[in-house]
């Protein structure tokens, strides 16, 4: 599992290796991807939707700060339900875990960032 | 006694009196010598009296005195009063206190056993020895023997004391289960192991995918959407095509749940008009036509289709004046009772119809407003053809009945209509108006003699309820009016009538012209009378009383001399005056609490329909007997009548 922190710093550095050009065209595309992606989620319809909204939020109060936007949607989703959640958020990763079943959310985001939420204890 | 009572000094003490009293005796007497002999040696006695002893006389010392012994404390206070908190009050306590203490005296001797000599938690038996061996050793010395025991012995003495009368039944006492320990372990929640990789390449393949997949959807409904459109409901019912397959479907239907009736309808036929020579018939109701948009209105016009043998249109209306309201004509098929066919709405009620003999899509209607209506039922749409108005010819009153007549010298179709206006009405269908000409105007009286003055033009014209046209010569029809008059008029003559018939008493309803011998008629009215009319004569050849108004009269198609009526009893009567002139062959009760208004052969098959007022029409199989059909020569049973 990789930490937020770090991969944020890892991300900016490869922005910064994209000609000027190409950055450009890269910012009209991320306008349009100004949405979020859930890529793989099997939580429940109703939760899944309120983990989106939250994970929206959070990452857009803390965009610069990967690291208190998972805190924040950690401490969120402990509260929604129960304890032992596992939140990653960065700009790139690798990860294998084991989670508990109905209970994992993998998203994007704004283009650029990844959002793992898991729960197992 | 004398001398033994003064001898008695002390009064009180009796029982010591008598003693003295007979060893006084004895001695006075002398009579025992042992006794004597025995107290001889004894001082003699001295009777000492104390000082300031009462001395009383004889009768005072025979006095008895009698007192009674009890219990009672005679110090005690009878008197006591105790506050009572309960009631707020003094009351005086009933129960004395008699208890009296004179002497008290408290023991020194102890229990054996008491709590100080017991042994300190020595084994139960040997407590018991030594108490035994405590008690041997003796009864008299035991207080200071258990005061001074051996050291040792107050030793094993001490410890917990024991209560002698503190103590449980070993019976009584329950057993304390022992404890055991049990635990058990659920399954861990489902775990799955999940893995893959986050950069930016693939989130930005992600967002692609996901943006070709929204316009390739976006696509999608573009397809679809004026496909949708089209499916709607009114695109199923204007589709030529699938109307008439959902006709069909429906008639399946129908005759899939009216099974047995359709059965029935094509090979019912009563046994037991076969048995023996029995001349009567029944009717076997068959289907039931009620129109669901109008069960409010009454049946005042039934008329089978001449061309199409299933068909008949049905004339919704009212009869009574003060509950007026639209109309209806509902055309009904045998194969689909459920629902008419042809549903056409009238303005005002419908009080006639008629089908047009040649051209069956033509419908003659009259209304109670007065105005005749032609309805095309090929034309698809839902007025009427042709339409008089105020300004051509419309009746004042409603029209009683309509009937169509052969197409004139320049093959132009027309009908006549009479009303209780007093008018018979001819009109004509043109290429795009209806032209109307007065055929006759039924006069009240011909004479005038019962009108005097004034009065003659109100009542000049007599009201007009049916007409029947006679079915050989053209030209000649009769009239049935309210006052029970019927006119033989002739469409040459508009003013004045053939032959007068008093036929009735009340209005008339119905003329028939029989379809086989021309000039006899049926006649029927409200004063419960269907009478048979030769039209040359003014006397009717037979009159059937049949106990209540005579709603319709109709004669068979197949025979001259079968008719059917009938009355707001709610019966139907069929009469075949070849087998009986008197008696009607079938009277059967058709509907219960309403009233018969009208009755229609089937032109080509067994069935009666006959409506009555509360919306419903019947359709009734008519038994083997009641469709005979006879050679012989119907005038000769006229004449003969």
């Amino acid at each position: 599992m990789a930490d937020s922190g770090s991969s944020a710093n890892l991300a900016a550095a490869s922005a910064d290796k994209g000609g000027a050009a190409a950055a450009s065209d890269d910012k009209d595309t991320r306008r349009t991807f100004n949405y979020p992606l859930v890529k793989f989620c099997d939580m429940q319809d109703e939760l899944k939707t309120e983990v989106v909204d939250m994970v929206v939020t959070a990452v857009e109060k803390h965009f610069a700060n990967f690291e208190t936007a998972s805190k924040v949607i950690k401490e969120l989703m402990d509260k929604r339900c129960g304890s032992s959640w596992h939140v990653v958020v960065g700009e790139g990763f690798g990860f294998d875990i084991t989670h508990e079943m109905r209970n994992l959310m993998f998203m994007y985001f704004g283009g650029t960032v990844g959002i793992l939420i898991w729960k197992q204890s | 006694m004398k001398s033994q009572r003064k001898v008695a000094v002390a009064p009180a003490a009796n029982l010591g009196a008598k003693n003295t009293s007979t060893q006084s005796l004895a001695s006075n007497a002398g009579n025992d010598p042992n006794m004597a002999g025995n107290e001889d040696w004894l001082p003699p006695k001295v009777l000492l009296k104390p000082p300031g002893q009462l001395q009383l006389t004889e009768p005072e010392l025979e006095e008895e005195l009698t007192r009674i012994l009890n219990a009672n404390n005679p110090h005690a206070p009878q008197n006591i009063a105790r506050y009572n908190n309960k009631e707020r009050v003094f009351k005086a306590s009933p129960n004395v206190d008699h208890f009296v203490v004179h002497f008290e005296f408290d023991g020194y001797w102890i229990y054996k056993e008491k709590e100080e000599e017991a042994p300190e938690a020595p084994p139960a038996a040997e407590t018991t020895t030594e108490s035994t061996g405590t008690e041997t050793e003796g009864g008299e010395g035991a207080p200071p023997a258990s005061a001074a025991p051996p050291a040792e012995e107050e030793k094993k003495q001490k410890g917990p004391l024991r209560n002698q009368f503190n103590f449980s039944e070993r019976a009584a006492q329950t057993i304390n289960n022992p404890y055991r320990e049990r635990s058990t372990n659920t399954e861990p929640p489902p775990a799955r192991v999940f893995s893959d990789t986050v950069n930016q390449w693939s989130i930005y393949d992600a967002y692609m995918e996901d943006l070709q997949a929204k316009e390739k959807s976006d696509d999608d409904k573009q397809n679809i959407l004026p496909t949708e459109n089209n499916h709607n409901e009114d695109a199923y019912y204007k589709n030529p095509e699938l109307k008439k397959a959902m006709i069909i479907i429906e008639r399946m239907a129908n005759q899939n749940t009216f099974d047995d009736v359709a059965q029935d309808y094509k090979y019912w036929e009563d046994a037991s008009d076969e048995l023996g020579d029995r001349k009567s018939g029944s009717l076997l109701p068959l289907w039931k036509f009620v129109c669901e948009k109008e069960k409010r209105k009454q049946v005042t016009a039934v008329c089978w289709n001449p061309k199409n043998t299933d068909l008949f249109a049905v004339g919704y209306g009212s009869y009574d004046f003060s509950k007026q309201g639209p109309g209806m004509i509902a055309c009904f098929t045998l194969k689909n009772p459920s629902y008419p066919e042809y549903l056409y709405l009238t303005e005002s009620g419908v009080m006639s119809l008629d089908y047009h003999p040649q051209h069956p899509s033509f419908l003659a209607v009259g209304l109670y407003d007065g105005s005749v209506l032609v309805y095309n039922m090929q034309k698809k749409v839902d007025g009427p053809l042709f339409k008089c108005n105020a300004k051509n010819g419309k009746h004042t009153d409603p029209v009683w009945q309509v009937c169509w007549q052969k197409d004139d010298l320049d093959d132009n179709m027309n009908f006549f209509s009479v009303s209780s206006d007093g008018r018979v009405a001819q009109w004509t269908l043109l290429q795009n108006e209806l032209i109307y000409t007065d055929v006759i105007r039924l006069k009240f009286n011909e004479s005038g003699t019962e009108l005097v003055g004034e009065d003659e033009p109100l009542f000049s014209l007599a009201g007009g309820c049916c007409f029947d046209f006679h079915k050989t010569i053209d030209h000649l029809f009769v009239v049935g009016t309210e006052e029970g008059r019927i006119h033989k008029c002739s469409k040459t003559y508009n003013s004045q009538y053939l032959l007068s018939f008093d036929a009735h008493q009340m209005s008339v309803y119905t003329v028939r012209y029989n379809p086989f011998h021309g000039n006899v008629f049926l006649s029927a009215s409200a004063d419960w009378t269907v009478k048979l009319w030769d039209h040359c004569k003014d006397k009717p050849l037979v009159s059937f009383d049949l106990n209540s108004s005579v709603g319709d009269v109709a004669w068979a198609p197949y025979s001259s001399t079968v008719f059917a009526a009938v009355t707001a009893e709610g019966k139907a009567f069929v009469f075949d005056l070849n087998e009986n002139k008197y008696e009607p062959i079938c009277e059967q009760q058709i509907v219960r609490k309403a009233k018969l208004t009208h009755c229609a052969f089937n032109p080509f098959e067994p069935i009666l329909l006959v409506g009555d007022d509360k919306g419903t029409v019947v359709s009734l199989k008519l038994s083997p007997n009641l469709r005979k059909v006879n050679n012989i020569d119907c005038a000769m049973i006229y004449q003969q009548s």
